[in-house]
């Protein structure tokens, strides 16, 4: 069994985002989120985090059609998505690399990891490969400090990251 | 002492429903059932438990402030967001007994009338949301969740709220505004959320290990709970988080008051490769660090306020001797200059302003006036100077590494370049580069 286990993330291209609308099975979701709220305001960060998990990101169009579903100003949705640094706002790679750089990852080498990253994949954080497999990201504490250094990957956290294991996690990521 | 809240680790299927009934599980939320409210309240706040969130305030106290006449819905809300650095044990219940704290917050709702609960879940933990999600679903079919459960005329739901990347939405208010939908911007107290809280509703946020802790007393008593630790202001089972150079990094589930020595020399394996000991951070990134020589206090709430820091959240980071804390403090500046969600000028200038300091002092051009001018950012941005107390996280960790390692500090400076008078930064600059400077 290899180390990956994680599922890439399905990303839509730019012209398909200009203009978007919520299918039924995302009407049915949707539905079911706004029963747990009192408010509508309150199903956006669901909603956000529901068009993320479909389309990889939220455009300024994903935004527009939040906006008019919750009946919320568009601002407000640009404002709180910018607020949040886990919803990315343009199209990321296939897998989402972030590497967590705070003190106890520090303490236990995530620097090393981090060189080993940019050495190998040719970018910095911030950037994405060109093959649009990889983003790199350096993110603050993950609340798994026992287990450092460690990287979150999609979804998933990888811990006790060395450079070997980190090879093996790539390999696994098609 | 036999491990309380994570008894169940390592077990198989530990999460599932039926384990949980099978090591007495909901036992405790049977017997609270059938108690008067105030009664559950009483025995809580006699158990002598405090919230392990952060700020050790009494949970029994803080769902007193709830008021009982209201014909408002009223909520409560489990802060899941487990963002503060060095800090990793709501995730090990989590992933131990999520029904233990599904229990806890059917009680405490009980015992404040809240109809509606929420678990406001940091964004990164997609599977602590899965398992919670789970087993909020067994509970349901189980009865223990939902409309008239147990058939005592309670209603209950418990919704998970996904958190997308704010350490800020850990402070209460701010947390309120994310549920609300909003930017995680802290609200300006009081009014309290036990008064004005969720939506406008009386709200009680407390922490998932808090909320752990509420089974048990329930079904041991409040006498018992109070006879785990030091005394009963600081009473109850501890989860320790500890990370950093340590032989043994993890989570210890020890009695309150434990000492440090013992929690990194017994239980966490004592220091990586054979090292000494330089300092530790007691309960989190913003509790103040603590040199080596305090490592004989007991890790309880009012043992290390009196010795000048925190037990905040119980995370402890432990560093050895060969840790630069000029580099250190940078990093932690880093990251709150990060975090900070920018309402208050004190704490959004002063973090960016101080990161830019330190980092000056370690790139080799510091000045002797730049802790001064640290020190000054410390003492403005913290202590009632911002809405939220994220000025105080920054400003305790500041004020504490130039009191016990200024040497490191001076020692820098001492071998400075100076820059060129022209090229000095004169006002905060923003920078968002990461700490490897790329
Ligand atoms: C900047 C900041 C971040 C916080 N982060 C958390 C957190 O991640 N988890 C938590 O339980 N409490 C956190 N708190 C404390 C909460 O505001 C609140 O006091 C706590 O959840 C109350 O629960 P308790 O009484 O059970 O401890 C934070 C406070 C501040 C000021
Ligand atoms: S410091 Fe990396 S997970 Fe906490």
């Amino acid at each position: 069994m290899t180390l990956a286990r994680t599922r890439p993330l399905t990303v839509a291209p730019p012209d398909t985002l200009a203009d978007v609308s919520f299918d039924e099975a995302m009407e049915a979701r949707i539905e079911e989120i706004l029963a747990k709220y009192p408010t509508r305001q309150a199903a956006l960060l669901p909603l956000l985090w529901l068009c993320q998990d479909r389309w990889g990101w939220i455009s300024p169009g994903v935004m527009r059609a939040v906006a008019a579903r919750l009946d919320l100003a568009p601002a407000h949705v640009a404002g709180v998505v910018t607020f949040y640094t886990m919803y990315q706002t343009t199209p990321p790679g296939k897998y989402l690399l972030q590497v967590c750089t705070t003190l106890s990852c520090q303490l236990c080498g995530t620097s090393g990891l981090a060189e080993h990253l940019r050495e190998k994949l040719g970018i910095g954080f911030g950037e994405t490969t060109p093959d649009g497999r990889f983003t790199l990201l350096d993110v603050q504490c993950l609340g798994a400090c026992g287990e450092a250094p460690v990287i979150q990957v999609n979804n998933d956290y990888y811990t006790g990251m060395t450079p070997e294991k980190l090879d093996e996690l790539l390999d696994g990521l098609q | 002492m036999k491990p309380i809240l994570l008894r169940a680790r390592g077990e198989e299927n530990s999460r599932s429903i039926n384990t949980y009934l099978r090591l007495g599980g909901y036992a405790a939320l049977k017997r609270a059932l059938i108690m008067d409210p105030a009664d559950v309240r009483e025995e809580v706040k006699n158990s002598g438990l405090r919230g392990r969130g952060g700020a050790g305030f009494p949970a029994g106290v803080k769902w007193g402030f709830v008021p009982q006449s209201t014909t408002r819905p009223r909520y409560l809300i489990c802060n899941a967001d487990e963002s503060e650095p060095g800090t990793f044990k709501d995730r090990e219940i989590i992933h131990t007994e999520p029904h233990m704290l599904l229990e806890g917050i059917i009680i405490a709702s009980y015992a404040i009338g809240a109809n509606t609960a929420y678990i406001y879940i940091r964004g990164e933990f997609w599977t602590e949301a899965e398992i919670l999600e789970r087993a909020i679903a067994e509970a349901c079919r189980k009865k223990y969740l939902g409309k008239d459960i147990l058939r005592t005329g309670f209603d209950i739901d418990i919704h998970v709220h996904r958190g997308a990347g704010a350490y800020i939405c850990g402070e209460e208010t701010a947390l309120i505004e994310s549920i609300e939908g909003k930017r995680g911007q802290p609200r300006l107290k009081p009014p309290f959320p036990a008064v004005v809280g969720l939506f406008g509703c009386p709200t009680v946020v407390n922490n998932v290990e808090t909320l752990a802790c509420v089974p048990h007393i329930i079904e041991h008593g409040a006498e018992w709970f109070a006879g785990i630790g030091r005394d009963v202001r600081n009473s109850g089972p501890k989860l320790y988080g500890v990370s950093g150079h340590v032989e043994k990094p993890g989570v210890y589930e020890l009695p309150m008051g434990t000492t440090f020595r013992e929690i990194i020399y017994e239980h966490a394996g004592g220091i990586r490769g054979g090292k000494k000991l330089k300092a530790f951070i007691p309960g989190g990134s913003s509790c103040p660090v603590l040199p080596a020589d305090r490592v004989d206090i007991p890790a309880d709430f009012d043992s290390v306020a009196e010795a000048g820091s925190m037990l905040g959240s119980g995370g402890i980071i432990v560093m050895d001797e060969t840790v630069d804390m000029v580099w250190a403090l940078e990093n932690l500046l880093t990251f709150y200059a990060h975090e900070s969600c920018g309402q208050c000028t004190p704490c959004r200038e002063g973090s960016d302003w101080a990161l830019d300091i330190v980092r000056r002092i370690r790139a080799g051009h510091g000045q002797p006036r730049d802790l001064e001018a640290l020190e000054r950012i410390s003492r403005h941005a913290s202590q009632g100077m911002t809405i939220c107390p994220l000025g105080d996280a920054f400003c305790g960790p500041i004020a504490s590494f130039l009191k016990h390692f200024r040497h490191e500090f001076e020692d820098y400076i001492a071998r400075a370049e100076p820059l060129p008078p022209k090229k000095l930064p004169v006002l905060p600059v923003r920078s968002d580069r990461g700490p490897f400077g790329i």
